[in-house]
């Protein structure tokens, strides 16, 4: 019998957003959390009409029509047509009430609001990386900014991770080989739990930490605070010239020798060579690196070489940060799977777009 | 329970019998449909998603290999109804030539099958530490051919349990226990071979002849 | 029913064991390993799937005992890991789908619907030994070290990461599988074609209905699963990698295949138990089943629409939210001929005659739980809610409430209450009584904590957890010790029964269906003579037979209405 020999860290301090004096749930620390919280509380409402329905309903009868010795034998009872129509439409209706509640809570919850603070997470067996926009790593924590809307894109480096913070009430599969995203608006300050909820070998159970809710101020000091060494654009850069990448694609503005320029690339549309026009989101953009036969800009050539296997899931998250540091279009809403937002108004410097 | 010649002891009677059987194995060949349909949406899904790679790996293949399959395979077919009417023509010797032909095309189809699969590991394309194929896609071309492989390895498992079946029939055939009136196991094991050829018939175009002139 | 030979009159003196039964028609081993006698196939898979149960109830146990404490101090992450996936592996493709199918089912059908065996005798036989087989590799898979994937088998965890056993469990499945097909196929050819005369389609009891939608599900639903573990197994030993990222495999599509087969089987564990439920009810209110034919079309209508709903496992898994909705909606759906159900069983006690005897005890505490974890599955089938519960131990709850408080109940009504035709005799009736209770309390205190451990965030699959959740975990452990004893009482008494019992007789209870017109044990062939039926199925009214005395009611409705279609 093997025990742990360490117990980790986060697992020693009790989330103190448990302990009151009712712990049916956790603290509501986010924007959705009241709202999951109340719908929630309307099916248990419905769970406990019906059970407490049918339970007196089988003791009164039985109690009722008891055997004994007058009663050895039931009645033969004819069914009703109407009855069952009604006793199927009536559950059938609040059903249809529950099933759209929920829908609209969840489609809110799927659907990243546009301008919010972009972190990149990357999940490894049996670890969090998180990469803050301008710079910041951290590992097993996440830091964020009260009452500000953020949005995670994660990716994992190898099997299929989850990404829980229950005082939240938010969740997100994180996938090997494709981008999801989380969103969610702290409302509380505090350390939250993080925990992964998808079964991902030995130490899943260990793979978690905090989410720690600061004020703004705080977040803008605790961000200038560390320093660990290069920024993720400096990062990109570096990798930019160590891979060649200007041999074709240039670097300044207009078009590369033999491939198109990435100034202005991130968030514009861009049409292919197959007639289609994509977004260049992150997806995009981690396709035509690792992959990038799938999708050829129009007029170019297939010539690019792949570079899966070269690079790891955090440098393509540097390069990103380089290449968006060549000028992007304005937010479009969250990139992923999310729909569609107005464009936040934003002064830019209009940008060459292909 | 006793059995009084095809009359096994717990039916009525030979009708409900047959019957019975028939159903049985129509019933089985829908599960068969669902077997190999997890197999179909695997290709689905990734046909749509690498299209062109799909395409480039199927080049690879040779089609006319594949089209003398398809060929004999419904050859095989034509020759197993024939048996089946040979035995409601209680025509013994008949029954059981078409039986042979039968599982002769099927031992061609797998051999050729089998002269096929040389190949593909002598040209590199075997999924695994030797798999080798030129261009930017060959990961996904990987993955076609282990469905390929997948595939037409699960069909001609098929084939060769179906080689089996037939010998079994071939043998009480010759004994002339389908020539005596009741032929249900004739039929019934013809409709598994139908449906054998019918996978194949699914199989060659979505594997040899998508993209064929690019 | 009427049959050619009438039941004997109520018996004056004791019941007798009849000379010639099944179980004594010949002796030895090979008698039973070579049987194709449907009804000792059936003891041959009671045999079985009590075996797997004992072994993946053990492995409960040490889960239980590790969540004792939040740091886990009986076994580190790695054995953990493979506990609860065997334990998963195990109760359910070991355990619940086989056990009413293959025990119940086997033994029942045909006497149900008067035949003399199943369609095909022989492929019986052999799907007990298929059985065996593929439970064989999971038995050398577990004693070579195990497995740590989770029941489910998510790649590319279970197709390239995970270091154990896989390859040899899941081909174990895989064979297994045709086991559960090929019963299936049995059920569907036997009620098409081997129905006695008068036995039409609308006199088939309730059990036989169930069984049927349940067999086109595993049949439907089987091969599915079949062919996505075959592709686990053939992307871990021969390279052929349709799942792996590193190729461009797609996650997803591993868990689609998965879930299309894994939610049907959910209903695969529940309908029989429902079959089973709705006979006892009958019985033990002694009057016809209200809305007889809302209930069988009901569970053809959960068979149905339980293909359509397995997206509801992947609201989080990176779906579109299109897809979700879609899901969801088809999920709340298929709560609605459940729903019918229980309002059907519940109408069957108005008017009854109501007696708690064990079985009646067992179906009641079916109905129980069966709404409660109904009910949660509500929260599931919602996507707003489901986001927060999803992966914690609120589903663990959810699906045990089904699965133990519904089909293990279920499962353990059915057999007390054919006990007596399979063995020829009764169990002591107090003690069995005081072991449903025991584990209806047991059972309670061990899974309701959960739903609570659930919404306050414990994930599932957790070694170790935060000391806040300690509470819960230790009155669930708790819970699961006095489970645990009740189970145990069963297996005793009902071996002391089998030599100790008072002889039951034919029909002891008694109740309408066409196996209590044989006697109790059957003899091989099951009726002397073909019978021939005229009844309606639970008409305890019209069944002077039974030799239960007329109500002493001064007032009675009028009893046909006439164009009643569902309701009857």
């Amino acid at each position: 019998m093997r025990t742990l020999t360490r117990t980790p860290e986060f697992r020693q301090e009790p989330d103190k957003a448990v302990e009151q004096t009712l712990p049916l749930f956790p603290e509501r620390a986010s924007s959705v959390a009241g709202g999951v919280d109340a719908f929630f509380l309307m099916l248990v409402i419905v769970a406990v009409f019906f059970s407490v329905l049918i339970g007196v309903a089988i003791f009164y009868l039985s109690f009722k029509y008891r055997r004994r010795p007058g009663n050895q034998l039931g009645d033969l009872v004819p069914g009703s047509q109407v009855l069952e129509i009604t006793w199927m439409v009536i559950p059938f209706m609040i059903a249809m009430v529950l099933f759209a509640w929920g829908a609209k809570l969840y489609v809110t919850m799927r659907q990243s609001p546009s301008d919010a603070l972009e972190i990149y997470v990357v999940g490894k067996q049996w670890m969090w990386k998180i990469q803050h926009a301008d710079g910041r790593r951290e590992f097993n924590e996440l830091h964020v900014p009260v009452n500000r809307d953020v949005q995670l894109t994660m990716i994992s480096e190898d099997v299929i991770h989850d990404f829980f913070v229950p005082a939240f009430r938010v969740k997100m599969d994180v996938l090997p080989g494709r981008y999801t995203t989380l969103w969610f608006r702290a409302t509380k300050t505090g350390r939250y739990h993080l925990f992964c909820s998808q079964y991902c070998g030995t130490n899943h159970s260990l793979m978690g930490g905090w989410v720690i809710v600061m004020e703004p101020s705080e977040y803008q000091a605790w961000l200038a605070g560390g320093s660990n060494g290069e920024s993720p654009e400096a990062a990109g850069q570096r990798l930019f010239t160590q891979l060649a990448c200007a041999a074709c694609h240039g670097e300044g503005p207009g078009p590369g020798p033999r491939a198109p320029s990435l100034a202005g690339l991130y968030r514009s549309t861009v049409k292919l060579s197959d007639g289609r026009t994509v977004a260049a989101d992150d997806a995009y953009l981690r396709e035509s690196i690792l992959d990038p036969g799938a999708k050829i800009v129009a007029g170019y050539d297939n010539i690019m070489p792949t570079f899966q296997g070269t690079v790891s899931e955090d440098q393509l998250v540097q390069l990103f940060a380089y290449i968006k540091s060549m000028g992007s279009q304005p937010a479009q809403g969250g990139s992923g799977e999310t729909g569609r937002t107005a464009p936040a108004a934003r002064a830019e410097p209009a940008a060459p777009v292909q | 329970m006793e059995r009084s010649g095809a009359l096994f002891g717990h039916f009525r009677d030979l009708d409900q019998q047959k019957q019975t059987a028939s159903l049985g194995m129509w019933v089985f060949l829908m599960t068969e449909v669902m077997f190999f349909g997890g197999l179909f949406l695997a290709y689905t899904i990734y046909r749509w998603k690498y299209h062109d790679a799909f395409g480039a790996a199927s080049r690879e293949l040779d089609v006319s290999l594949g089209a003398i399959n398809t060929g004999v395979l419904i050859l095989s077919s034509f020759t197993m109804a024939l048996g089946v009417w040979a035995s409601e023509m209680r025509k013994r010797k008949l029954l059981c030539i078409f039986l042979i032909a039968t599982m002769v095309l099927g031992g061609v189809f797998l051999t050729v099958k089998g002269f096929e699969y040389a190949q593909k590991f002598e040209h590199h394309l075997v999924p695994g530490p030797n798999f080798v194929f030129p261009g930017p896609e060959s990961q996904h071309a990987e993955i076609f051919f282990a469905l390929y492989f997948l595939m037409t390895g699960m069909h001609a498992v098929h084939m060769i349990i179906g080689e089996g079946l037939l010998l079994v029939l071939l043998i009480y055939a010759w004994k002339g226990s389908f020539t005596g009136g009741y032929n249900a196991p004739i039929e019934n094991g013809g409709l598994y071979w139908h449906f054998v050829d019918i996978v194949w018939i699914f199989l060659f175009p979505l594997l040899y002849l998508i993209d064929l002139h690019h | 029913m009427s049959t050619t030979n009438a039941n004997p009159p109520p018996a004056t003196s004791p019941p007798q064991m009849p000379r010639e039964n099944y179980l004594n028609a010949n002796y030895g081993i090979r008698s039973w390993l070579f049987t194709t006698d449907h009804k000792r196939i059936g003891l041959l898979y009671l045999f079985s799937v009590t075996f797997y149960f004992a072994l993946g109830g053990f492995f409960a146990l040490l889960i239980r005992l590790q969540l004792l404490t939040p740091q886990g101090w009986l076994v580190g992450p790695d054995t953990y890991n493979r506990l609860f996936t065997m334990h998963g592996v195990i109760m359910i493709f070991f355990f619940l789908i086989p056990s009413i199918p293959s025990v119940l089912g086997n033994f029942l059908i045909p006497l149900m619907i008067g035949a003399k065996d199943l369609a095909f005798p022989k492929l019986n036989l052999l799907s007990w030994y298929i059985f065996n087989i593929g439970a064989a590799f999971a038995l050398y898979s577990i004693v070579t070290g195990g497995i740590d994937t989770g029941w489910t088998f998510y790649t590319p965890y279970s197709s390239i990461y995970s270091n154990s056993q896989v390859s040899a469990a899941v081909i174990g499945i895989f064979i297994t599988g045709f086991s559960s097909i090929l019963t299936g196929l049995n059920f569907i050819v036997t009620v098409h074609t081997m129905r006695a005369p008068g036995m039409t389609w609308w006199r088939l009891p309730i059990f036989v209905w169930s069984h049927y939608a349940t067999s086109i599900i595993m049949i439907l639903g089987t091969p599915v699963l079949a062919i996505t573990l075959l592709m686990v197994a053939a992307e871990r030993l021969l390279h052929l990698g349709v799942f792996d990222p590193r190729l461009g495999g797609d996650p997803l599509l591993f868990q689609h295949l998965f879930w299309f087969y894994s939610h049907p089987a959910v209903y695969i564990m529940i309908l029989p138990a429902m079959g089973v439920t709705t006979e006892i009810v009958a019985t033990f209110a002694r009057k016809n089943l209200y809305g007889y034919k809302a209930v069988a079309i009901a569970s053809l209508g959960i068979a149905v629409i339980g293909f359509l709903v397995w997206g509801h496992h992947m609201f989080v898994a990176g779906t579109s939210i299109y897809a979700a909705m879609i899901f969801s909606l088809l999920s709340y759906l298929v709560a609605i001929p459940s729903a019918v159900k229980v309002f059907n069983w519940t109408a069957t006690l108005y008017r009854g005659s109501v007696s708690w005897q064990t079985p009646m005890l067992y179906a009641l505490g079916f109905i129980g739980l069966f709404v409660i974890g109904g009910m949660t599955g509500l929260f599931l089938a919602s996507m707003g809610a489901d986001v927060h519960v999803h992966d914690t131990y609120f589903v663990i709850a959810h699906f045990h409430y089904i699965m133990v408080g519904g089909a293990v109940m279920g499962y353990l009504g059915g057999l007390h209450y054919w006990w007596p035709k399979i063995t020829g005799r009764m169990y002591p009736e107090m003690l069995s009584r005081a072991a449903a209770i025991i584990l209806f309390v047991g059972f309670n205190l061990t899974f309701f904590p959960q739903f609570v451990l659930g919404y306050l965030g414990m994930p599932r699959r957790y070694a170790t957890y935060p000391p806040e959740f300690q509470v819960l975990n230790v009155f669930s452990t708790a819970g699961a010790s006095i489970l645990g004893l009740g189970y145990l009482l069963p297996i005793i008494y009902f071996i002391w029964s089998m030599r100790y019992g008072p002889v039951a007789g034919p029909n002891p209870w008694p109740a309408t269906g066409l196996e209590w017109q044989t006697s109790s044990p059957p003899p091989t062939e099951n009726f002397e003579t073909t019978p021939i039926v005229t009844w309606e199925p639970y008409d305890f009214e019209h069944r002077p037979d039974l030799g239960l005395p007329k109500p002493e009611r001064a007032k009675r409705k009028p009893l046909e209405a006439p164009g009643l279609e569902l309701g009857e």
